[in-house]
């Protein structure tokens, strides 16, 4: 017996909008303050109306475009109404059976040996209200719960896939291709940690009977996923409970309903979970408050084309266009938007993109995580670094002087120093390259003449005996050119 | 003519003459109040203090030569469902007995712009749900005519306010007849505007779709002066219309020429009290003989209005309704085991009966299952029936009927009787459902000395014209100048 696995997902991504979707309240993270961001609107108080965004509802465009959504002329609102002290209108306003955009599809890449990509269906993604926060007294003394109106109303686009993923690691790929995307198109900051993307997964295995015939076994919902790690181990952990689930009873689909299971990521395991989701009946209907949106074609193609490079297809491109390793291309895509875009203005500028590659992806990379920096805050900008790596090009100066005038540079007083910086600081470190043969000679010849035991091992073969020379060489003429001085010091001694 | 029985126009004229101030308008109402509302009951709360120092103030710019608003000076009376800062807000409910609003209704503003002086929140049914005012959590509001009659409802208090004296002008809200009925029981003439004339923000949502607020007042002049006061697009309400607002006090008294008066045949056999037969008889005579030509309209799907009504509103109440909860504002019961107990106690100990019945045929009609039988089934109608409205204003410009059935009714008649109640919405629930706009016209007295309403329908944002036809109507005859004593 054999089974496959079937899972999909459910993602509440938390649309960057300064204010919430349908009030003018802002949406920070602020859980030190509760209650402070707040309006009769979104504490739903008694003739209070909701009044739509409309930034949400363009970010909510940009998305549905972005996971190739279709987005039909004519959405509408509806009600989904249930009792939680965290929705103070007892109903949340989301979309029901006409979401703002639907069948569409995310590629992700499922074997990185063989570059195997797929697409995952992506049955519809529409807009809702998020509900507020309530905390509950731990302590078991039954004191008051809180609940904070903060989030409350903040807008979210649910993005539901169709059940196309087969195992626990590719339900992570999609997860995190999905907040590149995202994070790309900049219509979210997808922070797991305060809540801007939240998962939940459907998870069910379909079991091969010898018979040839396909028992589903029953679907249940893992809640409370809150890291990619976190949706990796629950699924693994759920497909292993069910797998034993069956052996053990035999239920399939059609004997149990679907359950909704938390995981708790201390004891690595999901637990039944009891609630609202038990009382399924949510009586949706049309919300009378809103009318319907209408979008027309027009509309719908400027949104379009506002929409840059998915990385995806740019990852791809950088890897043709700048021959750049499968490895050093997704190093740069999954900085975001704007690294990669430094990265593309280096190669351009130095016109040597493994080089660019190099650098970006190394030192550039490593001062911004040393320094806790955001790329657009980097002070050597790309221009700057396209500059440097030209003369590296030209053979103006070495790598290793680079380096140096990159340090240099980033000690600068100046908030960004302009491409000139470089040429003073080659000058007042001496770092350029030597092109005077006459004093590289002398020094060569200065040096052969001190070390006549290298100069023997070289003479009986030991290549290895030039490399201390040419150390020696630098050290007298500043800025030479080690490929320059192993040549003339090979001719000395042949 | 005195103080208390003066249109809000001639009290604005007198102010303007020097010959009364706005304090003196307002002691008098207050004093009217004072004398007779212990047996009239029209008010859930007055705010006499506040109103008297608004008065004062407006005195002192009208002194000045300040600009000042279209109602400067003129007391008036909300029904206690609009939001208002500095007072309760309670819908006539034990749920919102202690609730206070931190905001002011779009309405509110725009009195408080035009200089008006509020001055107190009137009775209603408990959260606008009912046809008579009994089923306020607080008082039952009687009828200025007689006492023991019913104010009608669920707008009953501003009715009874503005026909007792105690108020010019007052608002209402209609959801299925809230302002018309009371307006015809009380001998007021009550305007239900078009859906989303008037703003709704910060009226207490009872069915969203159906609500619309509207004026009283004792004569149509002052109606059409309320209603351009209140009127206009606002962006706090989606579903308010970005339509221009006509001076509709400018050309009132220009008569609509060759006027095609629409009535209902078929309507007139079934239950209808004699009185009220022959008022709407008259009414149209009055008509005819002033040029106007009467064509008999078709309303197919008239007789399934109370039924698709009847769905609709509860089912958005019932939703709407569901915030009331315990858990943020308002009543939260004192014993309770859990969070679900503390929502049903809550819930079962705050609401009334009747907002109970509602709650659970909402309830019912949007359940899974239910759902396509009664809730999408009567959106379905609703459509035919607004198709029956459009056609029919294909042929006349007005239609002529009359508001409800019979005159008022005693009080405590038809409590053990809801579906008597509910059929008495036969004439006004059309309006809600199609949302055109619909007026309640004094055009007749009773045997029993109660007043009988003329209702007149126009299509949407015809308010002009529904205005300067129930003008015509209101010259030519003098059922809006009786008062109840
Ligand atoms: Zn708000």
């Amino acid at each position: 017996m054999d089974y496959t696995v079937i899972i999909g997902l459910e993602v509440h991504v938390q649309l960057q909008t300064r204010t919430k979707l349908f009030c003018g309240c802002s949406t920070r993270f602020n859980p030190d303050h509760p209650n402070t961001q707040t309006c009769p609107v979104c504490l739903g108080l008694p003739g209070a109306l909701p009044v739509l965004n409309r930034e949400a509802f363009h970010l909510g465009m940009k998305t549905g475009l972005a996971i190739n959504c279709e987005i039909p002329s004519f959405t509408k609102w509806d009600r989904k109404q249930y009792y939680y002290p965290d929705l103070p209108k007892a109903y949340q306003i989301s979309q029901y059976d006409l979401p703002m955009s639907q069948n569409g599809w995310l590629e992700i890449e499922i074997d990185p040996e063989t570059r195997e990509t797929k697409k995952i269906g992506i049955i519809r993604a529409h807009l809702e209200e998020d509900a507020g926060k309530n905390s509950h007294d731990e302590s078991g003394r039954g004191h008051d719960s809180k609940v904070d109106l903060n989030r409350c109303g903040t807008p979210l686009i649910e993005i539901v896939s169709e059940p196309d993923l087969r195992s626990a690691r590719e339900a992570r790929t999609y997860l995190e291709e999905l907040k590149l995307l995202l994070t790309y198109i900049d219509v979210s900051d997808c922070n797991m940690q305060e809540g801007s993307l939240r998962c939940d997964a459907n998870v069910n295995l379909h079991i091969q009977q010898e018979n040839g015939e396909t028992i589903p076994t029953p679907i249940v919902e893992i809640k409370n996923l809150n890291s990619f790690r976190g949706v990796e181990q629950a699924i693994e952990f759920e497909v292993q409970r069910q797998w034993e689930a069956w052996q053990e009873t035999r239920l399939s689909l059609h004997d149990v309903p679907k359950e909704t299971r938390g995981w708790d990521a201390d004891r690595g395991i999901t637990l039944e979970q009891r609630g609202k989701e038990e009382a399924a009946d949510y009586r949706y209907f049309p919300d009378p408050d809103l009318a319907p949106v209408t979008v027309t074609d027009a509309e719908r193609d400027k949104v379009s084309s506002e929409l840059c490079e998915r990385p995806a297809l740019r990852r791809n491109r950088l890897e043709k266009e700048y021959q750049l390793s499968a490895y050093d291309a997704a190093v740069i895509i999954d900085q975001g938007l704007a690294f990669a875009d430094y990265f593309e203005q280096v190669a351009k500028g130095c016109q040597n993109g493994k080089q660019a590659a190099n650098w970006v992806t190394q030192d550039v990379l490593r001062e911004l995580k040393e320094g806790g920096l955001e790329i657009s805050a980097f002070s050597i900008k790309p221009e700057v670094l396209a500059a440097l790596l030209e003369k590296v090009e030209s053979n103006e100066i070495t790598t290793k002087s680079a380096r140096t005038v990159f340090q240099e540079l980033l000690k600068s007083e100046e908030a960004a120093p302009g491409v000139e910086s470089i040429q003073s600081i080659i000058e007042d470190k001496g770092l350029a390259m030597v092109s005077d043969t006459g004093a590289l000679e002398a020094a060569v010849q200065t040096v052969v003449a001190k070390n006549e035991k290298a100069v023997a091992d070289f003479q009986s073969g030991k290549q290895a005996a030039v490399g201390a020379l040419i150390g020696q060489v630098m050290r007298e003429v500043k800025g030479a050119d080690p490929k320059v001085v192993r040549e003339l010091l090979i001719k000395k001694m042949s | 003519m005195s103080i208390t029985s003066a249109t809000a126009s001639e009290l604005l004229a007198k102010m303007n003459a020097g010959e009364v101030s706005s304090e003196e308008i307002t002691a008098a109402c207050l004093a009217e109040i004072a004398r007779r509302d212990e047996s009239i009951n029209a008010f859930l709360s007055l705010q006499g203090e506040t109103a008297l120092q608004t008065a004062r103030e407006v005195d002192r710019k009208r002194k000045a030569g300040e600009p000042l608003g279209k109602l400067a000076g003129i007391p008036v009376a909300l029904k206690d469902n609009i939001c208002a800062t500095g007072t309760t807000t309670t819908c006539a409910s034990r749920m919102l007995e202690a609730f206070t609003p931190p905001y002011d209704a779009h309405i509110v503003e725009r009195l408080r712009a035009a200089d008006a002086v509020l001055i107190g929140k009137t009775n209603l049914d408990e959260f606008a749900m009912g046809s008579s005012t009994e089923n306020s959590a607080f008082k039952i509001t009687a009828n200025p005519w007689n006492t023991k009659c019913a104010a009608g409802g669920s707008s009953g208090g501003s009715a009874a306010a503005v026909s007792a004296g105690f108020a010019p002008l007052a608002l209402g809200s209609d959801t299925g007849g809230s302002i018309r009925q009371p307006a015809s029981f009380c001998g007021v003439v009550g305007l239900k505007p078009t859906y989303g004339r008037v703003s709704r923000y910060g009226l207490v949502a009872f069915a969203s779709s159906l609500d619309q607020i509207g004026p009283f007042a004792r004569d149509i002049t002052d109606a059409a002066l309320l209603l351009e006061t209140i009127a206009g697009k606002d962006q706090r309400d989606t579903t308010s219309l970005d339509a221009a607002v006509p001076r509709y006090t400018e050309n009132l008294e220009q008569p609509l020429k060759n006027l095609k008066v629409g009535y209902i045949e078929h309507l007139h056999e079934e239950g209808l009290h004699e009185d009220v037969q022959k008022a709407t008889q008259q009414a149209l005579d009055v008509y005819q003989s002033l040029g106007a030509e009467l064509i008999p309209v078709e309303l197919p799907h008239a007789r399934y209005c109370v039924a698709t009504y009847y769905i609709i509103a509860p089912s958005e109440a019932s939703s709407n309704l569901a915030r009331y909860d315990g858990v943020h504002y308002g009543y939260r019961a004192k014993q309770f085991d859990n969070m679900i107990d503390m929502y049903a106690a809550s819930r079962g100990e705050a609401f009334g009966d009747e907002v109970k019945r509602r709650i659970m045929l909402g309830t019912y009609a949007l359940s899974s299952g239910y759902y396509d039988a009664y809730y999408l089934k009567a959106l379905k109608v609703r459509r035919l029936i607004r198709n029956d409205f459009e056609q029919a204003f294909q042929k006349v410009d007005i239609i002529a009927s009359p508001v409800t059935p019979t005159p008022a009714f005693e009080i405590g008649e038809l409590t053990d009787d809801p579906l008597a109640m509910y059929l008495a919405d036969i004439f006004t629930t059309s309006a809600n459902l199609s949302g055109i706009p619909g007026v309640s016209v004094p055009a007749g007295m009773s045997q029993n000395k109660l007043p009988i309403g003329l209702q007149l329908l126009a299509p949407p944002l015809e308010e002009e014209r529904l205005l300067r036809a129930a003008r015509m109507f209101e010259r030519e005859t003098d059922w809006h100048l009786k008062r109840p004593e």
